[in-house]
Order: structure tokens, then C-alpha cells, then sequence
């Protein structure tokens, strides 16, 4: 027999003062980042592929809900940091070994991108508010804000291609990054694979499609329901190589995915919540409507979304349940 | 009229913004830091003390960053630690913050034990006590008080009782600890092993240890030798039916079964005369009684002690062997608890009797002859003579070998109508430093004492059990806040320490000189007590050494010179203060007093199905219960763990972690205790660390943490030479 | 003249150690760690059955490992490698925003927050060390088992321990190249 022990009583438990990791503000983040990447990656090619009449939610209006999406996943992040006065410090280095400061930079590029495509794209997605900024810019400033305005909405719509291209691989950075955050730890091997980066990727860009499903009617909802089917196939594959990978990696690494798979709390969780609820019913919801069946428009995507969100909680609450688990035993 | 945006333009308005968001920031950042962080020096000061956390008066310096509280840290010269506190030592500033500490006079309001207090001054406390106290002398005479006292400070409560005319001074220390292996030596080499202990393990080549668990009790000196005796290659042996820390450093872990450690002692013996492994020089010029030994261990064969004890025949004869060929520099440590099962003198001795024969008594890597630093008193008129002692009482005539009052037997002689024809002999306790509830087993009894008394003064620093029982409740200082006498502990180098204040009294709390001064004071006694502060009496007494007080203020420690060698040199014609002027291996002494002159076997009596023979030990982390509501103590190690043989919890379908209670063989049962699962402890007994499960609820870090062993010890073995109370012998089953 | 960068490393006897947790305590008092947290603390370890057993004690807190995960964790560069040291890891509370990465990282979960918010960690005494003096918890040692100093000199404590005896250190298989090394 082989007892471990702690005999001074480092920590009361995983949880106590001063030990608390990660709860559920980094989940929250990590989907709304992957949510905004899907958008910004799917948003961009719509519009390299001038798809504007054929599919105007995803190429003008999508875009707009973007900003206020990754917004609330910064104020998730910002709400987990414990030396909040000093968040600026994110912004005076750049280190280059660090993902959580890519991811940082990799942020403030996200707005800029994003901001311009919707200036880009805002007569065509919303032109009513369009219209309304247009006015309340007159009234407020007269003719020389009106003037800004337009200035800065034909300027947009002049490199819209430009932004869109940039858009790709930021958007493709932000969605992968979240995944190579978790990933690039030695010290967990619950999260020690490198296909956690495509797997949030793709898992992102599966929440974008959702998204637009969710907003668009007619074709372009029938295009994207069969993109995120596509996409859905995919991300259940990358899982599968996913637990693949874990299985056959070192001892810790399969003692540690064994949580994912039947030996914790989070293993139900995970495959009812994430697997069946979020991959298989809307896929099969989806495959079901173009057979024709009566399924209510806005069950799947929405079940495609909390997919992503429950995902990401699996796995962080996953690698906190080991963490636990291996303390449990030294105390 | 949209204007031209130049990208030009864009990228001035976009540097712009993020400009001065950094611009902002870096502001921001310059003014923060101005408004926080000072850069001044800190100034730390050190003042020598000498520690109280245990009795072991490790001297040292305690450091105060900007007048507060910072570290503790060792002497360097000091022989008690060699410049290394303990966990214990180094966490003494927690006692000092501690914020459940005793903060006035409290004077009991309601019947005693029901811990209703009114706040007093000074002033009414003593008046109350003195008042007493004159009622008491007028009545039964001034005998009929008795102290109870553990800690430097209860020295001048001896002062002070002594004037008054007792001289019922009783260590619980001494019956409930280490007394029978002060009277197995004194019954052996003439002298006793005292504190802290003669051993030269630093030299040692093999170091034997029954039960002892250095390592797990942390007295520094000892763990600083044991582990330099270990880095030097010494072979360790542990006989222990738990796999202790020090088991974990031996080359042979003897896992021997409880109770029977006489029988493998003289197994030991017997191999060791018989072939002719003893120092024969040594026994020849040093010793009596071999002859007579050696008969009384014929039949005492490994073969004979293998059932007994469950050692194999040949471990034993093997450890024997490695013992001689390591002598003279082999110590089997005398220990320093040894009340286990009412026959522990004679298992000390046994053990004496193999240091005498393995000639490591006053030769290095054994025992070395200790000397103190010899200070003039401070003169005073002498104190009145009692016309009756503790060794009246029926206790104190039972044990005439005993050398000090035994705790239990001064509770026996208090409880009224319990003794037939001696009638009470006490009506008064001073308790200081020493919480009895908890330091005595047969707490029933205590309590009964208790209720009977004329008058209680309880003397502490922390409210715990016993000051619930007092009539009046005075605080004391912690050590960090007062003089007291000069410690001149035994050494190899005789040695003065210096305990001065670091901070002033905390709340009202005094130290313990000044309220045995003004009490005196305050009883007419104030001219036994003619100095006018410890400085003047600490001055006096410095400067008759040589010394003064400012100059110990620097040094904390001073070495003063030897006057006889360490050792005893090869053919040196040296006399052991015994009546044979020799090592009694065969003692006379005891066999006029009727007992065994050669320690002899007895079984004792064992566990029935289904339970466990109850063991208890410290932790590092603490001094028993003196500790446990230590805010950074409490923090290392707040709970005990019951250690369960991994079979037996299998068994019993207990779980690593989980909680049960402990019956005893009287029904007595323990609070809550977590379970540790191991292998390293036998499955006919269970262990846990004495001093937790604390009942006093104004102990806000101890209260129910953990279970008390000692409630437990209900059934207590008395050792018939001098009153050991013996509690090795409770069993325990488990309340799931 | 290019001078060598110290590699500080501890030396830990578990032959000595006895587990008291003097070093624990000496370490909470010199470094005034807030209450409910340890920079360093005491692992037990123990193998085989009932009556032959084998046991190792550690000492154990922060690796200051050459390779870091926590230095390379970090988005500000507040867990860095001091100046003129090649492993000494400290944190800049100035710099850290309280993210937690580094925590995330760390192996031996040696790192903690503490209530001003940013984390922290055993510093190996650097305040200590600018003075010449060795950290609190290799001084208080009573089984004199912590050693300490610098390994790029081949004639300190610690180099000399670690040619002459057998040595291991802690989860090895992570790649951190941890410089607390245990005497077994």
C-alpha cells in the first residue's frame, strides 16, 4: 500500500483561501471567445465570397452582435482576476511564452477588426439604425459629425475585403488560442493535448454557424444548418481523436481522462450535456428537417450553443475535479 | 458631404486614443505606488528569551520588525537547541496574538465549574485569595495547600507557597511522565537522566529507542543529535509497535507487541552476558550485582521473549550483537514518557542495566556527566518548616522511593470522605501552567477533588478545562512578556540564560514573579520576597556570576567553565552516587523495599475481541494541548487522526478520512476522530496524538477539534515504587 | 569579465528530515505568509505492507525550476527569473494581475493568492540571500537537512552533496528541471 500524506496541512481543501484556481468565469469566457471567433471566421468569408444577397445575416448582420459577445467574456475575465487594479498590466509586455498574453493582444486586435467590419457592413445589415445614427449625428454635432460618419463608413467599405481578410486568421487565432491556453499546461494532463485547440476552434465556429441559424430564415438558415451539421460531424471527430490521444499518452494523461469518461461527476455530465445534448440530438434535429420533419427552428442551434457553453465547463470543472481528487489524496 | 478619411488620419486618431490610455495607466500606476508602498528601512530589534512553548527552555532572540511581533529564532551557543527553535519554538509569537488569551482577574460568581466569572482588579483577586488562604491556615494549617505547577513561572509560586508554609509542590511531569525514569536511574547509577537529558547521541554509533519517538516530539537537542548521529552512519534500532519517524530511520524496526518491551530488554540482557558481549573492564571495575544479574536472566532466552513480544529470536540476538559491536558508543535512550504499564521503573532500569553493561554510561557517544552553572541565591530569610509533608498522606507513604509529590496521590488526599480514617489532608490547590482536566487521566477523580476544595487559584494564559474549576482565574504573561529566574539548565557546558521582556503585558495579564510578589505582599509574607523587582533580583544574582544584566541582554546565553571531565577516563576510580558506591545491576535497595531487584516479566493484561489497545504520542506541530489553539500552529495541524492497521479497517469497513468515534472498555466515549488508514501501526492497537479535543469553548481554534485521548484513560496502572500512573492499559473499539 | 549567473538549488537530506515542520513555521514567521496559506510543507511517503515498510520524508515547496512553467505562464512577466540567477522564480506583485495562470501551471501546486490578491510563493529567502544569509527554513532546520546555495559553483554545499550521494527530484517527467533535489 502507498500512502502520500501532507502531514502540515497545506491546504484545507482544493477550494480553500488562497488556492481557487479557475471557476465558472473562464468557461463563460472561453465559449463567448470561441462564440466571436465563429462569427468573425464565418462573417469574413461571407464576405470575401460576396455573399451579402444570399446570405445577409451572416455576412452583414451577425457581425454586429460580435463586440458585445467578446465585451462580456472580457468582463468575465476580469471578474476572475484577483489583482484587478492592475489588469493594464496585460498591456506593457508582450511574452512571448506566455498564451494567456497572446490571447491578450490577439483581444485587442479582435475590436479594431470588428469594429470596422461593422462599419463596413451596417448601411447593409441594419439600415434602419443606420439611419438613426445618421440622423442623431446631425442633430447632435451638425454637418461635420454627419461628415465623420460617413467618412468613416465609405472608408470601411472600401477595404472591406481587406478587413475580412485580417478577420480570418484573427478570428482563427482567438478561436484556437482559448484551446491552446488549457492546453499548453504540463501540470494538467487532463488538458495536456494539443487537439484542445482545433477542438475549440472548430466547437467555436459550430456556435457561430448556430448563431446565424438562429437569426437567418429561409435559405441562408437551411445553408448554415447544414455548414453547422458539417462542422457538428467534425468537432465529434476531433473529440474522438481527443480521447484517443489522452488514452494512449502517458499514465497520468489516461488516469486522467478516465474522469471524462466514467470514473467522475463530470463524465455524465459530459456526455449528456456536451455529446448528446449539444452534438448528437442537433445534428440529428437538423438532419431530421431536411428530411422534412417539424422540428421548432430555434431547438437546435440553441442546443448547439449550450453545447459549447457546457464544453468548455466540462472541461475546466473536469481538470478542477482532478486537481481535487489528487489533493484529496495527499491530505 | 463625406469627407475624405485618409487612412493616415485613422491610424493619428487610433495612436491617439491608445496613447493616452497608456499614458493614463502609466500615471496612474506612478501615483498608486506613491500613495502605497513606503520605501523606509524597517527597524528590527532582537531580545534574548528563552522559550516556553514546552519546557524545554530552548534560549533564543525574538525579533520585532517596527516594534511588531516578526520571528523567533535559536541561539547559536545555546546547548538546548544549538541556535535551532523547533515548530513549536519558532511559532511562539502566535501565543503572544493570541486573542482568546486570559485578559483579567476573573473571581467566580456561581458554583464551581459552571465557569461563571466577574471581570476583578488585581487588588479583590488578591484580597479574595489572601483571605482564603488565612482561613485555610487557621483551620488545617497551611500543609493543606498544594501546587501543581509546570512552566519557569512556577517557581516563584514555590517561593511564595513555601513562606506560607507547605511544601506540597507537585509536577504532573513526574508521575504522569518521565518520574519512573528518573527513579530507574537513580536506582541504578545513583543519578537521575533530568532534563534536558545526559545522552551524548551526537557521538553515538548505535542508538537504541523503545517507543521513544524523537522526531515526532521535538525537543531540538535531541532531534539536532539523533539526526547528526544518523548522518555519521550510526545504526538505529526502534522497538515500537508503530512505524514512528524514528522507526523510519532505523536499520531494524523491531514491531514489537505492546507491553512486552520488559521481556525483550531482557532477552537483551541475556544475550549480551551470555556471549560475553558486555565491556568487561567496564562491569568489572564500575558495577555489583553481576553475578546475581546474570542468574535472574538465565531462562530469559530470545527463544523464551519470541512469543511474548513477536520479535524473532534471531532479530533479537542480531540487535543485541550490533548493539555491543557498536559499545561503549550505544545508548539505548532512557525515553522521557514512560508511564505505560505500572511496571516502568523496571523497564527503564532494564534498559539502565544494558547501558551499564555496554559501559556507556559517562563514556562519549553514550551518557555524559552534566553540569549546572552554579549562581548564588539571592539571600533571604529561610521559610517556616511544615509540620506535615505530602509523604504523610496516604499516597506519599505508599511510594517512599518517590522523589516528588505525585499528582494524582495529592488529588486522592484532597477528596473528602473517600479516604476511611486519614481523613483530607488538602484544601487548597494553585495550579499554574497546568491544565488538569486534561494532564491527569481519571478525570472523574480530578473533578471529585475539585468540588472539594476550600479554594482554587488557577494561574494560565489561556482559558482551558481546569480554569473553568477555579475560584479565581489570574492571567499570566506569556514568556515573551516578562523577566524570570535565570534558567541554569544541566549540559555538557554549564550555561546561564537570560528571559527578558520583548513586549509589555498584553490585557491585564502579569507575570507570574510580580503576582507571587504582590499576593505575597498582600498575605504579609512581602519580606520573603525582599527585592524590589526581578531586575534587582536578576542583577544580584548576575553579577555574584561574573555577569550583569546588560551584558546577558547581549549574549541571551553565557557558557560558564566545567569543573569535572565530560566523560569517565579509562581506569579512572570513579564513585556512582549509589550506597555501593557502584552500578547496582542488582538492586538491594529495591529488594528491602520488597520489590523486584532485577526487573522481571509480567504479562499485561490485553485487549478483548473487537478492541484496541489505545497509544498516543505528539505531534511536532505541538505541545500537547498547551498549543493547539495557536493561531500559526492551528494553521499546521489543527486536527488528530486515529491510525488504524490498514486490515483492521478493512475489517471494520472504515475509510482513509472518514470520522468515527472511540468506546472504551468503560464505555467512555470519544468525540469525532478522522481515520488514518496505514500500515505502519500493528492491528492490536490504534494511536493517536494526545492533546486535542479540546471542551473549552472559549478556545475558539481548539474547541472539538479532534478527540481526546485522555478522556479515555479511565483505567490507570499505579507503578508500586513510585507512583507512576501508568495509562498504556485502555482499550478501544469504534463507534461507526 | 562575464560574470556566472548563480543556480541557486536546495539540497534536502530525507534521511535527516524528520518532518517536524520547524521549516514551515520558521518560513510563516520570517516571510509573514497570511494566514491559511504555506510556502513550503511536509509530505509523507510510505511503501510496502505491515511489518516491512519503508518510508521518505520531504520538505517540499517551490522548485525554482530552470524551466519554469510558471515563467513561461505568465502574460506580464510579473513570475520572472531574478536578476543575475538563472532559476531564482519571483513574482512582482506590481505586475501581477491575479489571472492565475501560473497557478494553472504549476505542477507542485507550490503557488497560492493571497489576499491583496496577486500570487505568491517560496522566494528561497531572496531577501535573505542579499544579505548573505541562508533562507529561514534551511537555518531552523533542528535535523540540519536543508541545504542550500549555488550549484554553478562547484565547490559549494550543495555541489559537493550532490556529486557524492544519490539524489532524485520531484516529477521529473514534466520537464521543469526543478533545482530542490532530495538526498534518498
Amino acid at each position: 500500500m502507498k500512502e502520500i500524506t501532507i502531514t502540515t496541512h497545506k491546504m484545507a481543501s482544493a477550494h480553500a483561501a488562497g488556492w481557487h484556481i479557475w471557476g465558472w468565469e473562464i468557461p463563460v469566457y472561453l465559449f463567448l471567445g470561441g462564440l466571436t471567433a465563429g462569427i468573425l471566421v464565418l462573417a469574413a468569408v461571407m464576405i470575401l465570397r460576396n455573399k451579402g444577397k444570399e446570405y445577409p445575416v451572416a455576412t452583414n448582420r451577425v457581425i454586429l452582435l460580435a463586440p458585445i459577445f467578446i465585451s462580456f467574456g472580457m468582463l468575465a475575465l476580469f471578474l476572475d482576476l484577483t489583482h484587478k487594479l492592475y489588469v493594464w498590466r496585460f498591456y506593457t509586455s508582450f511574452q512571448v511564452t506566455s498564451v494567456m498574453s497572446w490571447g491578450s493582444w490577439i483581444l485587442l486586435l479582435v475590436y479594431p477588426v470588428n469594429i470596422l467590419m461593422i462599419l463596413a457592413t451596417l448601411e447593409e445589415g441594419y439600415p434602419k439604425l443606420y439611419g438613426w445614427i445618421k440622423e442623431k449625428s446631425v442633430s447632435i454635432g451638425g454637418g461635420r459629425l454627419e461628415g465623420i460618419f460617413s467618412s468613416l463608413i465609405s472608408f470601411s467599405k472600401r477595404h472591406i475585403k481587406l478587413w475580412a481578410k485580417i478577420a480570418i486568421p484573427v478570428g482563427v487565432g482567438l478561436g484556437i488560442y482559448t484551446g491552446i491556453l488549457l492546453s499548453a499546461f504540463g501540470a494538467r494532463p487532463i488538458w495536456n493535448s494539443a487537439i484542445l485547440g482545433p477542438l475549440f476552434l472548430v466547437s467555436g465556429i459550430s456556435a457561430g454557424a448556430a448563431l446565424i441559424v438562429l437569426m437567418a430564415k429561409g435559405a441562408e438558415r437551411q445553408y448554415f444548418a447544414k455548414i453547422d451539421m458539417m462542422l457538428i460531424g467534425s468537432e465529434l471527430f476531433v473529440l474522438f481523436l481527443f480521447f484517443v490521444g489522452q488514452l494512449t499518452a502517458s499514465a497520468s494523461q489516461q488516469e486522467a481522462i478516465r474522469l471524462l469518461i466514467d470514473k467522475s461527476i463530470m463524465a455524465p455530465v459530459f456526455w449528456i450535456f456536451v455529446v448528446t445534448i449539444g452534438l448528437l440530438l442537433p445534428a440529428f434535429f437538423e438532419w431530421l428537417e431536411t428530411r422534412g420533419g417539424e422540428i421548432p427552428a430555434w431547438l437546435p442551434p440553441s442546443l448547439v450553443l449550450f453545447g459549447g457553453l457546457a464544453l468548455r465547463f466540462v472541461l475546466v470543472k473536469a481538470c478542477c475535479l482532478w486537481r481535487e481528487m489528487s489533493i484529496e489524496q495527499l491530505l | 458631404m463625406a469627407k475624405e478619411f485618409s487612412r493616415r488620419e485613422f491610424i493619428k486618431i487610433a495612436g491617439a486614443g491608445v496613447g493616452t490610455l497608456a499614458l493614463g495607466a502609466g500615471i496612474g500606476k506612478v501615483v498608486y505606488d506613491a500613495l502605497g508602498n513606503d520605501a523606509a528601512a524597517d527597524v528590527i530589534t532582537k531580545t534574548p528569551t528563552y522559550c516556553e512553548m514546552c519546557t524545554y527552555q530552548c534560549a533564543g532572540w525574538a525579533y520585532l520588525k517596527n516594534g511588531k511581533p516578526w520571528k523567533l529564532v535559536g541561539n547559536d551557543i545555546d546547548e538546548h537547541s544549538y541556535g535551532r527553535f523547533c515548530t513549536k519554538g519558532s511559532a511562539g509569537f502566535g501565543v503572544y496574538n493570541d486573542s482568546d488569551r486570559l485578559k483579567t482577574p476573573l473571581i467566580r460568581k456561581e458554583e464551581r465549574g459552571k465557569q461563571v466569572f466577574k471581570e476583578a482588579t488585581w487588588d479583590e483577586a488578591f484580597e479574595y485569595i489572601a483571605k482564603k488562604l488565612e482561613h485555610i491556615k487557621k483551620t488545617y494549617g497551611p500543609e493543606s495547600v498544594a501546587l501543581f505547577s509546570h512552566g519557569s513561572g512556577g517557581k516563584w509560586f514555590k517561593q511564595l507557597l513555601k513562606a506560607y508554609g507547605t511544601s506540597s509542590f507537585a509536577a504532573p511531569s513526574y508521575a504522569n511522565c518521565r518520574g519512573p525514569r528518573e527513579e530507574g536511574y537513580i536506582n541504578t547509577f545513583g543519578e537521575p537522566i533530568d532534563s534536558p537529558e545526559r545522552t551524548d547521541m551526537r557521538n553515538s554509533r548505535c542508538v537504541v529507542l523503545i517507543g521513544s519517538h524523537l522526531g515526532e516530539n521535538t525537543h531540538s537537542q535531541q532531534v539536532n543529535e539523533f539526526t547528526t548521529a544518523i548522518r555519521n552512519g550510526a545504526t538505529v534500532i526502534v522497538a515500537d509497535p508503530r512505524y514512528s519517524t524514528a522507526a523510519g530511520k532505523a536499520k531494524h524496526w523491531l514491531p514489537i507487541k505492546p507491553g512486552t518491551d520488559i521481556a525483550l530488554l531482557l532477552a537483551w540482557i541475556h544475550v549480551i552476558i551470555n556471549e560475553e558481549l558486555y565491556d568487561r573492564d567496564y562491569v568489572d571495575r564500575y558495577t555489583s550485582g553481576f553475578e546475581k544479574l546474570k542468574a535472574a536472566v538465565k531462562n530469559n532466552t530470545p527463544e523464551w521473549a519470541y512469543p511474548i513480544t513477536s520479535i524473532k529470536a534471531e532479530v533479537i540476538r542480531e540487535t543485541a550483537r550490533e548493539m555491543a559491536k557498536n559499545a561503549p558508543a550505544t545508548i539505548l535512550h532512557p525515553g522521557r514518557h514512560n508511564v505505560w504499564y505500572g511496571d516502568d521503573t523496571q523497564r527503564v532500569r532494564a534498559g539502565a542495566i544494558i547501558n551499564a553493561l555496554l559501559g556507556s554510561w559517562g563514556r562519549k557517544g553514550g551518557f555524559f556527566m552534566p553540569e549546572r552553572a552554579e549562581v548564588p541565591a539571592y539571600p533571604g530569610p529561610k521559610p517556616p518548616k511544615p509540620k506535615k509533608s505530602f509523604k504523610d498522606t496516604p499516597t506519599g507513604k505508599k511510594f517512599d522511593l518517590a522523589n516528588l509529590a505525585i499528582s494524582s496521590g495529592v488529588c486522592d488526599a484532597t477528596v473528602h470522605g473517600v479516604r476511611n480514617d486519614h481523613g483530607t489532608f488538602y484544601e487548597g490547590w494553585f495550579i499554574y501552567g497546568s491544565n488538569l482536566i486534561k494532564a491527569l487521566p481519571q478525570r472523574e477523580k480530578t473533578i471529585k477533588a475539585l468540588r472539594d476544595l476550600e479554594l482554587v487559584v488557577v494561574v494560565d494564559i489561556l482559558p482551558t478545562e481546569i480554569t473553568g474549576w477555579a475560584d479565581v482565574v489570574l492571567p499570566d504573561t506569556t514568556y515573551l512578556e516578562r523577566y524570570d529566574d535565570l534558567r541554569q539548565s544541566p549540559g555538557r557546558t554549564p550555561q546561564i540564560a537570560l528571559r527578558s521582556p520583548v513586549l509589555p503585558p498584553r490585557y491585564d495579564s502579569k507575570p507570574a514573579w510580580w503576582i507571587a510578589k504582590n499576593l505575597g505582599e498582600k498575605m504579609g509574607l512581602g519580606k520573603y520576597f525582599p527585592w524590589k523587582d526581578i531586575e534587582e533580583y536578576l542583577e544580584y544574582r548576575l553579577k555574584k556570576a561574573g555577569s550583569s544584566l546588560s551584558e546577558m541582554k547581549k549574549l541571551g546565553v553565557k557558557n560558564m567553565e566545567r569543573k569535572d571531565p565530560l566523560y569517565i577516563s579509562k581506569g579512572e576510580d570513579y564513585k556512582f552516587p549509589t550506597d555501593s558506591k557502584k552500578i547496582e545491576l542488582y538492586s538491594d535497595l529495591l529488594k528491602d523495599y520488597g520489590f523486584d531487584p532485577v526487573p522481571v516479566y509480567t504479562r499485561h493484561e490485553e485487549p478483548p475481541e473487537g478492541f484496541y489497545r489505545l497509544l498516543y504520542g505528539r505531534s511536532p506541530s505541538h505541545s500537547f494541548a498547551r498549543t493547539i489553539n495557536n493561531p500559526i500552529l492551528a494553521q499546521v495541524n489543527p486536527e488528530n487522526t486515529v491510525w488504524v492497521n490498514a486490515g483492521i479497517a478493512k475489517d471494520w469497513g472504515l475509510k482513509n478520512g472518514e470520522y468515527v468515534k472511540l468506546e472504551n472498555q468503560d464505555g467512555v466515549i470519544s468525540g469525532k476522530i478522522k481515520v488514518k488508514v496505514t500500515e505502519r501501526i500493528r492491528p492490536d492497537c490504534v494511536y493517536m496524538v494526545h492533546g486535542f479535543g479540546s471542551e473549552q469553548k472559549k478556545l475558539k481554534r481548539a474547541y472539538n477539534k479532534g478527540a481526546d485521548d485522555q478522556a479515555l484513560m479511565t483505567r490507570v496502572k499505579v507503578d508500586p515504587i513510585m507512583g507512576g500512573q501508568a495509562i498504556h492499559g485502555n482499550f478501544v473499539t469504534f463507534k461507526v | 569579465m562575464k560574470l556566472t549567473k548563480k543556480k541557486y538549488a536546495m539540497v534536502i537530506d530525507t534521511k535527516t528530515c524528520v518532518g517536524c515542520g520547524a521549516c514551515v513555521v520558521a518560513c510563516k514567521t520570517e516571510n509573514e505568509v497570511p494566514e491559511g496559506r504555506h510556502r513550503d510543507w511536509i509530505v509523507e511517503e510510505v511503501s510496502g505492507t505491515f511489518p516491512n515498510l519503508q518510508m521518505e520524508i520531504r520538505s517540499e515547496r517551490c522548485n525554482h525550476c530552470s524551466n519554469a512553467p510558471c515563467v513561461h505562464a505568465c502574460p506580464t512577466g510579473a513570475s520572472h527569473y531574478k536578476k543575475g540567477t538563472e532559476n531564482l522564480v519571483l513574482v512582482d506583485e506590481n505586475k501581477c494581475t491575479g489571472c492565475k495562470a501560473c497557478m494553472a501551471a504549476c505542477p507542485y501546486e507550490a503557488r497560492f493568492t493571497v489576499p491583496e490578491g496577486y500570487t505568491s510563493k517560496c522566494t528561497f529567502c531572496s531577501h535573505r540571500i542579499e544579505k548573505k544569509e541562508q533562507p529561514a527554513c534551511s537555518t531552523v532546520c533542528p535535523a540540519q537537512a536543508i541545504y542550500f546555495g549555488d550549484l554553478n559553483n562547484p565547490m559549494s554545499a550543495v555541489s559537493r552533496l550532490l556529486r557524492k550521494r544519490k539524489f532524485k527530484t520531484l516529477l521529473p517527467e514534466v520537464g521543469t528541471k526543478a533545482n530542490v533535489y532530495y538526498l534518498v
